[in-house]
């Protein structure tokens, strides 16, 4: 079942891992999404999520940021102390995995009262390990880069237009120098230009030698990272 | 990597089969976890969830009637709190933790100053030149956002969300490393609420505090906390990241929680 083209060794493992919901408040009613689902990631590679919306794909990403509960299988990530199990691990190793080692770019950014753009790249930044004035001088490249601008810097992006929240959601995503990243439609609300900068920012993380994990609506995003494409509806339970 | 090689350090505190009951009618019971150095839990509930009985019991300002509190003092030892003479957890309560009321009325004294509010929790500690408390009383409140040409002002005179900026910094002038807070944030305009939290959130990871929070709202668990733990009828029902908690919750009574909050 384990698809991997690549021959160095995984960063991340995922394992045989299933997941359904049950919504209690629905009389207990159970949704499958995803089945006995392996692949591997390894650092230099930017494996894609395949298959229609609906099929599991952002659930996947979000079980291996440990936002979802992962009861059956395993999620192995390997980092400089050896290797953790996502599925099983202590909410304060996930933590600390986070910090150090999984960076995660969602489709929308959770904005923090008050806090201002500038800062709240720079404030992931420095979560991820960087010195201060390090990750003040790389979010402002960042921003610079995708085309957010200065002039919006000091303000909270509570008000930002949905294609300007996601670029500072990405900046923050890719600010620290994380070994693997998971990108959830990173460029769902973007124009060609910025496109273009999130596919550069994309492969200069590969060349870095990230294990990046992606799912990329757009085809041309996706033709120009995609390594490998793991299609999740062959994961799919049995209707 | 530094925070992937502290796992296995010794819990700041370990709560252990804490039970409480109040004649017949369960107040909390059977609850267990531990807390470490720059943590944050959040512990919710509806009121009448036990949530509040377990902080009290935390703080011991209840009896348990079973279960144990043990604490990391600043010399490495670990002791139970209810294994303490009453003075040596006074001094401690005062020196290495703080506890941040709802009611600002409880957690200030309302007849003194903004600067001996802050400046008796430092006199407490030993302090005894009038100059250096007061400067560092100052310093506090600019840390807190009060103009601190109100330093000598009482608590009467300020605002609700003053009032709770007052008790915070009051309550970490002594550089304390656990903190208590008993739903800080209730009762204050939504605006108001929002400084609150960001300077919680701010001071809480610049100073590396352990902190148990009690609240009723997620917003707040999710904007501050690292990890949750759900309460119902006393007993914890979900506890884990607070993420996990919130986005994937497992137990009906949490799902009926999350579901419950409006969207904005």
């Amino acid at each position: 079942m384990t698809s991997n083209s690549s021959s160095a060794t995984p960063l991340l493992e995922v394992a045989n891992v299933s997941k359904s919901f049950t919504m209690h408040l629905h009389g207990g009613a159970r949704r499958d999404v995803l089945r006995a689902i392996s692949f591997t990631a390894a650092p230099g590679e930017v494996v894609t999520l395949g298959g229609p919306s609906g099929a599991g794909k952002s659930s996947l990403l979000k079980m291996i940021h440990g936002d979802y509960h992962c009861p059956d299988g395993a999620i192995r990530i390997r980092h400089d102390d050896g290797v953790t199990d996502l599925a099983s691990a202590a909410p304060r190793r996930i933590l600390a995995l986070r910090r150090h080692v999984i960076g995660y770019v969602s489709q929308f950014l959770r904005v923090i009262p008050r806090v201002s753009t500038l800062d709240v790249v720079a404030a992931a930044g420095r979560e991820g390990g960087l010195a201060p004035d390090v990750a003040s001088e790389r979010a402002r490249t960042l921003l610079t880069m995708l085309n957010v601008p200065g002039h919006l810097w000091a303000l909270p992006p509570a008000t930002f237009s949905g294609g300007e929240q996601q670029r500072v959601n990405i900046a923050r995503g890719l600010i620290a120098p994380r070994p693997l990243l998971l990108l959830d439609e990173p460029t769902a609300s973007l124009d060609a230009r910025n496109r273009a900068v999130v596919v550069e920012l994309i492969r200069e993380k590969q060349r870095a030698g990230a294990a990046i994990v992606g799912i990329f609506h757009d085809e041309d995003v996706r033709d120009a990272v995609a390594t490998r494409i793991v299609d999740v509806t062959r994961f799919a339970p049995a209707a | 990597m530094s925070g992937l090689h502290d796992q296995d350090e010794v819990p700041l505190l370990a709560v252990r089969g804490l039970a409480k009951y109040y004649g017949a009618r369960r107040g909390c019971a059977n609850v267990s976890f531990d807390l470490h150095q720059g943590e944050v839990l959040a512990i919710v509930g509806e009121s009448g969830s036990g949530k509040s009985t377990l902080l009290n019991l935390i703080a011991a300002e209840l009896e348990p009637d079973a279960g144990s509190v043990a604490y990391r003092l600043r010399s490495g030892e670990t002791r139970d709190l209810f294994g303490m003479g009453e003075a040596e957890r006074r001094l401690l309560f005062r020196t290495d933790w703080g506890f941040v009321r709802q009611d600002a009325a409880q957690g200030l004294r309302m007849g003194v100053s903004a600067g001996g509010n802050v400046g008796e929790r430092l006199m407490m500690t030993g302090a005894r030149c009038y100059g250096d408390i007061r400067a560092t009383a100052g310093d506090w409140l600019e840390r807190v956002e009060i103009d601190p040409r109100r330093i000598d002002d009482g608590p009467r005179q300020f605002s609700g969300g003053m009032r709770q900026r007052l008790q915070i910094a009051r309550n970490l002038v002594t550089r304390p490393r656990l903190v208590l807070m008993d739903e800080p944030t209730s009762g204050l305009d939504v605006s108001v609420q929002a400084r609150l939290l960001d300077l919680i959130r701010n001071l809480v990871a610049d100073l590396g505090l352990a902190v148990i929070i009690v609240t009723h709202d997620l917003a707040v668990a999710r904007l501050l906390s690292h990890r949750m733990m759900v309460m119902k009828g006393g007993a914890v029902i979900e506890e884990g990241l607070t993420d996990r908690v919130l986005d994937d919750p497992q137990h009906p009574y949490s799902q009926l929680l999350v579901s419950s909050v409006l969207a904005a």
